[in-house]
């Protein structure tokens, strides 16, 4: 009947179309596992790096942090690098990471702790690139897969300390996404430094459940100020809501993840950087050196993977700096732990 | 909106000649390459060669066997929202619930598995479909119980349900659902094995959900067109009036209709957990990160399918190929995914734009081979 | 922690904060009821939000005025609005399934060009309050009420302007003729395609309105930033029942309740997970509303169905 020749028609246009595909495809086409075999050209002595990621590469957050780190390390070497960003879905970002692996590439970022479970699968069918998994500390037992986290809460405790000598009403207030992973290490780290420093302080979390959402972290951030909050920081992407309303407000500001300087650049105090670059430095020489992978990497204030970048423009108390250079000092040394696990 | 498509789709369904389906065909195709060529310029504005992008995402989509199913995986939540969607909208309802019901699908679905791991794989996975189909019911049931009985338009309360099931699994991976581990991800623990979804023989990736799907796709096909359920619904949606006065149970074919459309979104969510490469229910990142945006994505195939459930098989494999080879036109371009996300939104407004087109074009065939047979 | 929500002080700010929320579900959903009562569904809203926020946020940062942004972003709803009277009038098209096209554009075009023409999420100029003089004085209210920026006041007003014009107009009789018996206002020699037009090209000017709305009070974009405003805007027309009024109440509905639960979060009432189950409240709220006030108002009969003379 009518419905069958339709349904002929379509799937001979179809057939159609996958002949056609296969016949003008590129190299794509059948590489299953066919890793590293000289499939694609490389050009030179290039390290060819691929960045997979779950957001934008320059959200000032998250994936910008890894983003930056290979461009540093780029200005040591040469690479050549290409990014699959936005990438949110996790099982697309799987088909980006399997897509780079048979391409060849040097090493492959998965930069998103989502993407772990995928990459146990992947990983193991191309035993000849190297994959580097982040946030994550688990490397699956796996020859050819570094792990790389960073301990946030270590810097965000000297920032907390900071914030509770800084604010006058000893009142705090922090917004977060979700209560869940990076961002929760950072809160959690930033209350507890500030609460060593000065029991008095009042610090209050807010997570709005987003981390898109800039007018509900502005309206977040709002409310603190008008509960009477005198300082603030904040995690994930749609923190620029909340920093708007801090440079509205003359509110001082503490940044994570990367230098958040340029967003407020009259009330930023400080932002706790991360220099992944420590890691890839680490993770790209031993692939040079033919060892792919299997340790987990961990960014800390003592290996200087964690940095505090302080706001030149912002006039901060001298003793506060020392402050900071003191609980640097404690952290890096062992004597102060910030409690978080 | 339902009215006017399942009219012009049952009119269809009458028409008897293959040289109007060939038209049918062809106005959508040139409809594509129409959006491709706008999508060129967009790829040129952004340093890429739109030749190389097009040629690697139609390589990506269909270049091969591990790319075909790759695309077919990409199908199968297209598919069966789409075949839910169909039934839905020839019953009159509109169905934008379809990524509430997915999740609800899927954490009904994870529950059990969670709950009872050690059932034999064999009892297990029929059990899934099952609770998979069963949550998404009751996500549809709802906003159709709201509508029969209550008076509550079904497009806000579906977009309400999409609201409270995204929060809701956020609820649960953070608390019960969540894995246990030093770094807290928005996702379960590896769920037991019983549960994975047996691959098909021979391919790398492409698992039994595929086969469901298409097996769903043929439920809903004799459901809606050989069934007096089906004869209902569908006469419901023509007319709710008439209906009504023929004495045909107005309101229950309401709720039945959104709940077999939650049904089929649930099924999809419950094969989106199992036949993942992660055999987990992953939430981070957000909802759609789960559903890969299938709720929307299957309206639109269910109505490049003309609303047939049948017809959402080739619909959803084209669909799924579209954004498969999107993927990999990414890599090979290097262009932001952004783009490939406002192409795929150009190309479902040039295509859905060249419906009229075609029902014009296929008149005016028809018109010219009867006035050559006559 | 609850003594301290039930002060005035904190009730003062939430319902400010509450009518600040409102403001952009107020914008698009006007235009919205625009398009509908003239038998238009637009699903596409919360592509044209992003692509009107990206708009005032751009030129804001170009130019460094922020009314020029808001310009730009009314100028990009009229582009939109032009795009989808072609979709809809003259092509024909599904308009749910075109709508979510636009969705889609939208959502991938902002982002792309914010990617390519800004990068990093810079802070531009801001939109002050403008504390209305006199009024903003009287306590309480003065607060809540008049201490808002521009646009806040615009969407407010625009309530009672919408249904004057609906109510009040030809132009408004027409829209409604035109939404609820197409063939009948024809013979009588209104041009159904040029009152659609309108409608069309009103509806995306505010929807973009909206998306100025969430960028320009405090300077910022990021993308996606609308998270689903754009459907719930969409949602509010049916639980408003097509008429201004209605569509105030729900977005004051559910401003207020967002704004209830962000306050209970910054007072530390909430906390943790317990954080998503409240962020469902003003869905759950606007559904059990909807159900207790049940109303019997139906849709405007053509709405959805292209118009098309020779039928």
């Amino acid at each position: 009947m009518k419905n069958k020749n339709k349904f002929v028609v379509l799937l001979a246009l179809l057939a159609a179309l996958a002949l056609l595909a296969s016949a003008c495809g590129s190299d794509n086409g059948d590489s299953d596992g066919d890793a590293g075999s000289g499939d694609t050209e490389s050009s030179g002595d290039s390290f060819r790096i691929a960045i997979v990621s779950p957001s934008a590469k320059n959200d000032v957050a998250f994936s910008q942090s890894i983003f930056d780190a290979v461009t540093r390390v780029g200005e040591n070497r040469s690479i050549e690098v290409d990014v699959s960003d936005g990438l949110f879905v996790v099982e697309d970002a799987a088909a980006a990471i399997r897509g780079y692996a048979e391409d060849g590439y040097d090493l492959v970022i998965a930069h998103g702790s989502q993407y772990g479970a995928p990459l146990q699968e992947i990983a193991p069918e191309f035993p000849e690139v190297a994959f580097a998994w982040g946030t994550a500390l688990d490397t699956f037992g796996l020859d050819n897969v570094s792990s790389y986290s960073v301990r946030s809460d270590e810097g965000a405790y000297v920032l907390g300390a900071l914030a509770a000598e800084i604010s006058e009403s000893k009142n705090i207030g922090i917004v977060g996404p979700i209560e869940v992973g990076d961002a929760k290490l950072y809160v959690d780290g930033f209350a507890a430094g500030a609460v060593a420093q000065d029991p008095s302080v009042d610090v209050n979390i807010n997570y709005i459940e987003s981390f898109a959402d800039v007018q509900l972290a502005q309206e977040a951030a709002t409310a603190f100020v008008n509960n009477g909050a005198d300082v603030l920081t904040g995690t994930a992407q749609m923190v620029v809501g909340a920093t708007g309303v801090a440079s509205a407000e003359g509110v001082p500001w503490f940044g994570t993840q990367s230098n958040q300087t340029t967003l407020g650049p009259d009330i930023v105090v400080a932002s706790q950087v991360y220099h992944w670059e420590i890691v890839l430095e680490d993770i790209i020489a031993g692939v040079e050196n033919g060892d792919l992978g299997g340790e987990s990497h961990i960014l800390t204030l003592e290996n200087e993977g964690l940095v505090l970048e302080f706001n030149e423009d912002y006039a901060l108390d001298p003793s506060l700096q020392e402050l900071a250079d003191e609980l640097v000092e404690g952290i890096v040394s062992g004597t102060i732990t910030t409690g978080i696990e | 909106m339902t009215k006017e498509v399942s009219a012009e789709a049952d009119s269809n369904d009458a028409r008897p000649w293959i040289g109007s389906w060939l038209m049918g065909a062809v106005v959508p195709l040139a409809a594509v390459l129409a959006a491709f060529a706008v999508g060129a310029i967009f790829l040129a504005a952004f340093g890429a060669n739109p030749l190389e992008g097009y040629a690697a995402m139609v390589s990506g989509g269909f270049g091969g066997g591990s790319e075909i199913s790759a695309t077919l995986v990409k199908a199968m939540p297209l598919m069966l929202v789409a075949v839910g969607i169909s039934i839905a909208f020839r019953a009159g309802v509109i169905n934008i619930g379809g990524e509430g019901q997915i999740l609800a699908g899927a954490i009904l679905s994870t529950a059990v598995a969670l709950i009872i791991p050690g059932t034999p794989r064999v009892v297990l996975l029929p059990l899934l479909v099952v609770a998979g189909a069963l949550g998404g019911a009751i996500w549809g049931a709802i906003p159709g119980g709201l509508k029969a009985y209550a008076g509550v338009n079904e497009i806000l309360s579906t977009i309400m349900m999409n609201i409270i099931a995204a929060h809701f699994l956020s609820f649960l991976l953070q608390g019960w659902m969540i894995e246990d581990g030093p770094i807290k991800i928005q996702q379960t623990e590896r769920l037991t094995e019983n549960s994975d979804l047996p691959l098909l023989p021979g391919a790398s990736r492409l698992h039994l959900g595929v086969l469901i799907a298409v097996l769903v796709a043929v439920v809903g096909y004799v459901i809606l067109f050989r069934t007096t359920l089906g004869v209902r619904l569908r006469a419901v949606g023509h007319n709710p009036h008439a209906s009504r006065y023929a004495g045909m149970p107005v309101e229950r074919s309401i709720v039945q209709a959104l709940a077999l459309s939650g049904a089929c979104a649930g099924i999809a969510g419950a094969m989106l957990v199992f036949g993942s490469e992660s055999h987990r229910l992953v939430g981070e990142g957000g909802a759609s990160a789960f559903t890969q945006s299938a709720g929307f994505n299957g309206i639109v195939t269910a109505l490049f399918g003309g609303l047939h459930p049948l017809w959402s098989i080739p619909a959803s494999f084209l669909f799924g190929g579209m954004l498969t080879g999107g993927i990999e036109m990414q890599r090979t371009v290097q262009v932001p995914s952004a783009l490939i996300i406002a192409l795929n939104g150009v190309v479902v407004v040039f295509v859905v734009g060249s419906f009229r087109l075609k029902r014009m074009l296929e008149v005016r065939v028809e018109q010219s081979a009867k006035a050559k047979g006559a | 922690m609850w003594s301290e929500f039930f002060t005035v002080s904190s009730i003062v700010v939430t319902l400010a904060a509450g009518i600040r929320l409102a403001t952009p579900f107020l914008l698009a959903s006007l235009g919205e009821v625009m398009g509908q009562r003239s038998g238009v569904l637009n699903l596409g809203v919360e592509g044209v939000m992003l692509l009107g926020a990206f708009g005032a946020y751009y030129t804001t940062f170009r130019t460094g005025s922020v009314w020029l942004g808001v310009v730009a972003a009314l100028a990009v709803g009229l582009v939109m609005g032009l795009v989808y009277a072609l979709i809809t009038l003259v092509m024909h098209a599904e308009q749910g399934i075109s709508g979510i096209g636009i969705f889609l554009f939208g959502l991938g075009f902002s982002d792309l060009l914010f990617q390519r023409w800004v990068g990093t999420p810079l802070p531009i100029s801001r939109l002050p309050e403008w504390h209305i003089p006199g009024l903003s004085q009287i306590p309480v209210i003065g607060e809540v009420l008049f201490q808002h920026t521009p646009l806040v006041y615009i969407a407010f007003l625009l309530v009672p302007l919408v249904a004057w014009v609906i109510n009040y107009t030809t132009f408004g009789l027409n829209v409604r003729a035109v939404g609820e018996t197409p063939d009948a206002a024809d013979t009588l020699g209104v041009s159904v395609l040029r009152i659609r037009f309108a409608t069309i090209l009103i509806g995306n000017a505010l929807a973009a309105l909206a998306g100025a709305a969430l960028v320009v009070p405090f300077g910022t974009f990021q993308q996606n930033l609308t998270s689903g405003r754009g459907f719930i805007a969409i949602a509010l027309v049916y639980f408003g029942a097509w008429r201004p009024r209605g569509v105030l109440i729900g977005s004051l509905l559910f401003g207020l309740v967002i704004a209830v639960v962000n306050q209970w979060g910054s007072l530390g009432i909430v906390s943790g997970s317990l954080s998503s189950l409240t962020a469902m409240a003003p869905a759950v709220l606007t559904i059990v509303v909807l159900v207790m006030v049940s109303r019997r108002i139906g849709a405007p009969s053509a709405l959805t169905k292209p118009f098309d003379r020779t039928a």
